[in-house]
């Protein structure tokens, strides 16, 4: 087992650990705190996979700015800070078989599928630039489509939320 | 490193979002969970676009994704607003009046 394995091994399980946090804490505020820790996982586990820059894509736009938005719909909406049993609705069971059941099923097609296909080392390292060059060259009519649909979210989310 | 760890890595954060998705009441953490999916399917297309060498759409389909989230999170901040404003409750069980 080598030291990228350890490494995965120690981030996943914090991962793993804050993410049933995420759905099963009674205090809305550590939901989000706990959201942080599965979110800088998802980024380490970019570093571990060599793509260093979405990694601080992750960092900067999840944890710098997609959390702020969190904490401030948190505050906006009045949320009981403080724990609160009523959190969650009567369909615990039910919700439970059903993601039971989706796990079950998509790991063993993982499974069976990719039982022993590894991950071989870089023969090169993928630099940004090559990142860059990709979506500018083979994506850039995606990537205009992208900055549109970021144009009409901002103004469908000012006219949503503005008093009238 | 094993392709499949990855995988069954995204797999238990997809699951456990559509759990907290199906439960919770309030619509921040509705959203939260939506976030957790989100992430899991990133964390897959990265994993294989590190498994194909040198194919990079992988991680520009991932970058795509995380604008979308963004676009997402602030449209759906905006509609949980509105929904306290005229409910004064978050709670998405309250938003009940189109049910039949």
């Amino acid at each position: 087992m080598g030291p990228e394995n350890v490494a995965f091994a120690v981030i996943a399980a914090s991962m793993v650990f804050s993410a049933i946090r995420v759905v099963t804490t009674r205090n809305i505020v550590h939901a989000a705190l706990y959201l942080v820790i599965v979110l800088a996982g998802i980024a380490a586990q970019y570093i571990l996979l060599a793509s260093e820059f979405l990694a601080w894509v992750q960092v900067l736009i999840y944890i710098g700015a997609v959390l702020v938005l969190f904490l401030f719909g948190i505050m906006l909406t009045k949320a009981p800070m403080r724990g609160d049993n009523d959190l969650d609705n009567d369909q615990r069971w039910p919700a439970a078989i059903a993601s039971l059941f989706l796990a079950g099923v998509l790991g063993t097609i993982l499974v069976d599928g990719y039982g022993d296909v590894e991950i071989a080392e870089p023969e090169q390292i993928v630099r940004t630039g090559d990142l860059g060059r990709t979506i500018f060259h083979d994506w850039v009519i995606p990537f205009e489509v992208v900055s549109m649909l970021l144009l009409g979210a901002l103004i469908g989310a000012i006219v949503i939320a503005r008093r009238d | 490193m094993a392709l499949n760890q990855f995988l069954l890595l995204s797999l238990f954060l997809f699951c456990t979002g559509v759990y907290g998705a199906l439960v919770r009441r309030s619509g921040v953490l509705v959203l939260m969970s939506i976030e957790l999916m989100l992430n899991a399917a990133n964390l897959n297309l990265v994993a294989f676009s590190a498994f194909y060498k040198g194919e990079l759409s992988g991680q520009v389909f991932a970058l795509f994704v995380i604008a979308i989230a963004a676009a997402e999170v602030g449209v759906g901040l905006a509609i949980v607003l509105l929904l306290y404003r005229n409910l004064s409750s978050a709670d998405l069980d309250r938003a009940d009046s189109m049910k039949g």
